[in-house]
């Protein structure tokens, strides 16, 4: 195995901008609301409010870390750890460009998946070792809806598979050359976006931690640094979910006239906006309904897709 | 990659250990999962990634995270200590007796196979497909149907109970 430099420095750079955007993200996201609900939002520290992300992560790492006395410690610690370990690590196989990537193996998409249903731990364990009902509470309900929409989330993704005939990301990119896979997998492109809003548990399906019935659900015991790797990490999840739209159904990196990069960055903006007035302008389902939306009708969605692209491409013999 | 590969299945046999002699239950789960992540990655070295990934997701994603709410649901504090018992040299020799075959195998497969010569070749997902829906089909088709009977009947046990309550709720109307 030979191993340069470069192999390192590029990790290492999508890494630190991964996690500098994902903490602009907050502001964005602060600053996009309030436009909608027209007000200001955070405008006072540094140019256009910029810099409070970094007032608050002044506050966030100068908190008390507190570990309650009930909690179970070990896992209590570790549990935030792994939601910024799996995303982080399902952005290996992201190709923003040709070129600029982490890894490219051969199941590309089965990996991003693996990583999808490893990040379930993370708000699982975190509401159990907590040692508080609500948080239990909170834990029980990310379980049941996480676990559900991944397998709604790998099922929508297969019809991409089948066009492509490949799990490498970089198939599926140039795949799509002749035509964005949002218009022959238009039912896989809408599971896929529900689910994906269902696995980052934002607004409309933040059930796991309702603020006005469960305190704040799986990080209720959470406070300085280690509920902020739960909050980083669900704007990497949408950054995650968002370049993932961008890669499988609208084309990855490919347009005309501007670089490749510039391509991925804008698709994945506007999805990204598009998680944020999300949250803006829906409430929140009850959960049993969740549920059901999920089994009753996204699930059998997922599998028609599945079969009438099969058929398809089996009458058209390729 | 005989490194990596060593490392891994250290990690994962050391960890399942841990998680048979572990006295919580989630601890436990939490070494089973590692260990299910080392397995995976013995699968990945041994040229086997649709096989690794597929462990990871399945078994390290999906069963464990339900055995994981089944023990959240269940709340075992302290359950260890009514058994004890299962720690007794007796209740080892079945299982040793048992291992001691496969191990036999395994030091026979080792033997009998020349140094060098570990046929690596990459098994990805389209073979796994072909083997699976070609000559492996009948074998697919009965678990299938084994897993159609566990969803029966998994549907009739939580019907009734919801069928009952509807009633009841009709009752009072």
């Amino acid at each position: 195995m030979t191993v340069n430099l470069s192999s390192f420095i590029m990790p290492l750079a999508i890494l630190l901008i991964l996690l500098i955007v994902s903490a602009w993200l907050i502001w964005l996201e602060r600053r996009l609301l309030a436009l909608w609900q027209d007000r200001y939002g955070p405008n006072r520290v540094g140019p256009f409010g910029l810099a409070q992300v970094i007032a608050d992560m002044i506050k966030m790492l100068t908190k008390e870390d507190w570990v309650p006395p009930f909690a179970d410690r070990a896992v209590f610690v570790i549990s935030p750890a792994i939601t910024m370990v799996t995303i982080l690590s399902a952005f290996a196989i992201v190709s923003f460009a040709p070129g600029i990537s982490v890894a490219s193996l051969n199941i590309d998409l089965l990996f991003f998946i693996s990583m999808i249903a490893l990040n379930a731990y993370s708000p699982v364990l975190a509401g159990w070792s907590s040692g508080n009902r609500y948080s239990l509470l909170g834990a029980l309900r990310a379980t049941a809806q996480m676990v559900s929409y991944e397998v709604f989330m790998g099922l929508s993704l297969m019809g991409v598979v089948a066009l492509t005939g490949s799990f490498n990301i970089l198939d599926i990119v140039e795949a799509q050359r002749p035509l964005w896979f949002c218009i022959p997998q238009f039912f896989g492109l809408v599971v896929f976006v529900i689910a994906g809003i269902a696995l980052t548990h934002r607004i409309p399906f933040d059930l796991p931690e309702a603020e006005n019935e469960l305190v704040a659900g799986y990080h209720t015991e959470y406070s300085g640094l280690k509920f902020g790797m739960f909050f980083v990490g669900e704007y990497l999840n949408v950054i995650l979910i968002s370049s993932l739209i961008t890669t499988f159904f609208f084309g990855g990196w490919l347009g005309p006239v501007l670089p490749p990069l510039a391509w991925f960055i804008i698709k994945t903006f506007v999805f990204i906006c598009g998680f944020i007035l999300l949250r803006a302008s829906l409430p929140r389902p009850r959960y049993d309904r969740l549920m059901a939306l999920g089994w009753k009708i996204m699930l059998p969605l997922a599998i028609l897709n599945l079969v009438v692209t099969g058929s398809i491409i089996l009458a058209s013999g390729y | 990659m005989n490194t990596l590969f060593f490392i891994a299945g250290t990690m994962a046999a050391v960890s399942a250990g841990i998680a048979i002699f572990q006295r919580n239950a989630i601890h436990a789960l939490l070494y089973l999962i590692v260990s299910f992540i080392g397995l995976g990655l013995v699968f990945f070295l041994l040229g086997a990634p649709f096989a690794a990934v597929l462990e990871v997701i399945i078994y390290a994603g999906a069963i464990m995270v339900l055995f994981v709410f089944v023990v959240m649901m269940l709340n075992v504090k302290g359950m260890w200590y009514e058994e004890k018992g299962i720690f007794r040299i007796g209740a080892f020799i079945g299982p040793a007796l048992l291992a001691l075959v496969l191990v036999i195998e395994v030091f026979y497969v080792l033997w009998s196979t020349p140094a060098g010569t570990y046929p690596l070749t990459m098994v990805g997902p389209k073979k796994v497909s072909i083997s699976l829906f070609g000559p492996y089909a009948l074998a697919v088709e009965l678990a299938s149907m084994a897993l159609l009977a566990g969803l029966v009947g998994a549907y009739h046990l939580a019907h009734r109970i919801g069928s009952a309550a509807g009633k009841e709720e009709d009752g009072h109307e």
